[in-house]
């Protein structure tokens, strides 16, 4: 059993320490702070810390005149209002003019739980990733996210940072390594965690840790899964998931977002283009879903071990 | 420089032409007192009205050559951008990112003729760039593009979004304590967007003094008149309560404009809206008050009358 920790507590903590070496950096939250943890970066430095009140629209453009003027915004509030309410004026004052400001949305997914499909967000990657200019990344644990924070702030442009509201097993081990190597956080790359030579279980944010037990199930069914966190959606890393085709000759996408214009749809995008092999998409299929714990409705949507677990073996019988 | 050694405040009853109504203008004569000297030479006001009127024509040529754009709004915010970029910002032609100037957003990017028009005549581009507007590969886009043409401070063209981004650029001069100064010029229909109040509401609470709101306050929106389309009075009282210091001035009374710009420096704790008086199409008879050149280039044709009636008679 895995620990368990807040990729937004992570975020909060990271922020802290980048504003203390980069003076450039401000932070904007439209009265989310509390969740999004941007008020510990208000607490500690309260002259770069903007709080816009419950108006994303204003807050998003605001951003977008800082960054003109050189500084480094880093803008937070929930994933349904940062892509949703302020999806226009990101579009227009920021990824249009390719403006270096830096979006962390937390309580993505249905993971929110009891809140409910109102405060779900299952189409933001499919949104941001369509648009021009624009990185997104989606971190699988609070270490991933510690490195996903620094990479972007290296990274000139806009990038989309995808967290969740739960606590999430953490995979990495501290100072991000895997099984103690130590590992970089790439714009553009992924992080192969096991080899497989049947079937590639490629996964994103949350269900990185659901596909790692997902393999451990398949391996004691004599079904070998390897494993890729595919922490960069865009962009996306071309070389690992054709090498994966290629070597296993099915694909199995785990991503806790709407199956339309996902994590899947960006997968297939690339192998339709190098190399076809039958995948199967695990996700939310197409609907906004209920309030409810977030386990309750991991389970009641088809995010489970489990799901990867069928969507593996259905797929390894498609392959010719 | 804007160094003043009196402000004299003083109430004004005018009218403004056309439109046919009244309005209490406050006014703020800046003066040397002693000598009793008006601020703003009847010189500069000359010079003005006269790039003025060369924007005018520019904005004609370069949309009937284009076959497209928005005329009528050009028109209307002509005399504001003249004041803007031939006196009162600070700003360098040669250096368009130097840190220190003074930031201009055009939040109704639909005008952006006459901005274009205006940049080119300072000498931010040749003026022949402006025979390629809207074209392919040209550095003049239907709407503003910062990455493109120089002296674009932000890419605006949907409504609502650029005094916001004005907010953040005075945020940031106050952070690194510089003393530039941001200008947003917001389209009245623009207004109806729910974003300017977001952010009118944030201007103030952040008690931001280095930035100023003005209104082309030309009564016509895309569909018919504002107040028939969104109705938006009282306007100035909906500013005052958003907190800014609301200033009413004829728009195209080249005098007023420079005084409302000199005041709005010298509010203290608070941000400056003007509201100005306009007139869409403005200059040019058959165009002006009129719907239909919100967003049609004129005919050859059009163009030859329009230009007839715009010449210089002091």
């Amino acid at each position: 059993m895995r620990e368990k920790a807040y990729t937004r507590d992570a975020y909060g903590r990271t922020l802290i320490e980048l504003g203390r070496i980069r003076k450039e950096i401000v932070v904007l939250d439209a009265d989310l702070s509390t969740s999004t943890r941007t008020a510990w970066f208000g607490r500690e430095f309260p002259d770069r810390f903007f709080n816009f009140g419950v108006a994303e629209a204003n807050m998003m453009s605001a951003a977008a005149g800082l960054a003109s003027s050189g500084k480094i915004p880093f803008v937070s509030t929930f994933a349904v209002f940062a892509t949703g309410r302020a999806y226009n004026q990101y579009r227009t004052s920021i990824a249009y003019p390719n403006l270096n400001v830096k979006i962390v949305a937390t309580h993505s997914g249905i993971s929110v739980g009891e809140d409910g499909p109102t405060h779900f967000c299952i189409e933001d990657i499919a949104i941001m990733r369509a648009l021009p200019n624009t990185t997104v990344l989606v971190p699988a644990d609070a270490v991933e996210t510690e490195a996903a924070v620094k990479a972007s702030v290296d990274h000139y442009g806009p990038v989309y940072i995808r967290l969740s509201r739960p606590k999430l097993p953490v995979i990495y081990e501290e100072g991000y390594r895997w099984r103690g190597e130590k590992l970089t956080f790439r714009i553009g790359g992924s992080v192969t965690l096991r080899e497989g030579e049947d079937v590639t279980l490629v996964a994103s944010g949350l269900m990185v840790s659901r596909a790692l037990d997902a393999a451990e199930a398949l391996a004691r069914e004599g079904i070998e899964a390897a494993v890729i966190d595919l922490y960069s959606i865009k962009p996306i890393d071309r070389e690992t998931l054709t090498e994966a085709a290629r070597r296993t000759g099915a694909i199995v996408t785990c991503e806790e977002h709407n199956v339309c214009g996902g994590v899947g749809s960006a997968v297939a995008e690339v192998l339709v283009e190098t190399v076809p092999v039958p995948m199967e998409m695990v996700g939310v299929k197409d609907t906004f879903a209920e309030s409810g714990s977030m386990e309750d409705l991991l389970t009641k949507y088809g995010l489970t071990s489990k799901d990867i677990v069928e969507a593996a073996k259905r797929v390894i019988k498609r392959k010719s | 420089m804007k160094t003043v050694l009196s402000l004299e405040l003083s109430l004004i009853n005018y009218s403004v032409k056309g439109l046919g109504y009244g309005a209490n203008l406050l006014m703020v004569r800046l003066g040397c007192k002693g000598e009793g000297e008006v601020f703003h030479s009847d010189e500069l006001v000359a010079r003005l009205r006269r790039i003025a009127l060369q924007l005018r024509r520019d904005v004609l040529k370069m949309t009937t050559k284009a076959g497209s754009g928005h005329p009528g709004g050009s028109l209307s915010a002509a005399d504001i951008i003249t004041a803007l970029y031939f006196h009162h910002l600070r700003h360098d032609p040669k250096n368009p990112k130097w840190e220190d100037r003074d930031r201009f957003i055009l939040s109704k990017g639909h005008s952006c003729p006459v901005l274009y028009a205006a940049l080119a005549r300072c000498g931010y581009f040749p003026v022949e760039e402006l025979w390629r507007l809207r074209k392919i590969g040209s550095m003049l886009q239907g709407h503003p593009d910062m990455l493109k043409t120089p002296g674009v401070e932000a890419s605006t063209g949907n409504l609502g979004q650029g005094l916001s981004i004005g907010i953040g650029m005075a945020l940031a001069a106050r952070l690194d304590g510089k003393d530039y100064r941001v200008y947003v010029m917001l389209g009245d229909g623009e207004l109806d967007e729910g974003q300017v109040w977001e952010a009118a509401m944030a201007a103030s609470h952040f008690r931001l003094n280095n930035i100023t709101a003005i209104v082309d306050y030309n009564g016509l929106q895309l569909d018919g008149f504002t107040e028939d389309i969104m109705s938006l009075e009282p306007l100035a009282e909906k500013w005052r309560a958003f907190g800014w210091h609301t200033i009413e001035i004829d728009g195209h009374n080249m005098r007023q404009i420079l005084d409302a710009l000199d005041m709005a420096v010298m509010v203290k704790g608070k941000p400056t809206a003007i509201i100005a008086h306009t007139v869409k199409g403005k200059g040019v008879s058959f165009m002006e008050n009129r719907v239909e050149f919100h967003g049609k280039a004129l005919t050859e044709e059009q163009l030859r009358k329009a230009l007839e009636e715009l010449r210089w008679e002091g």
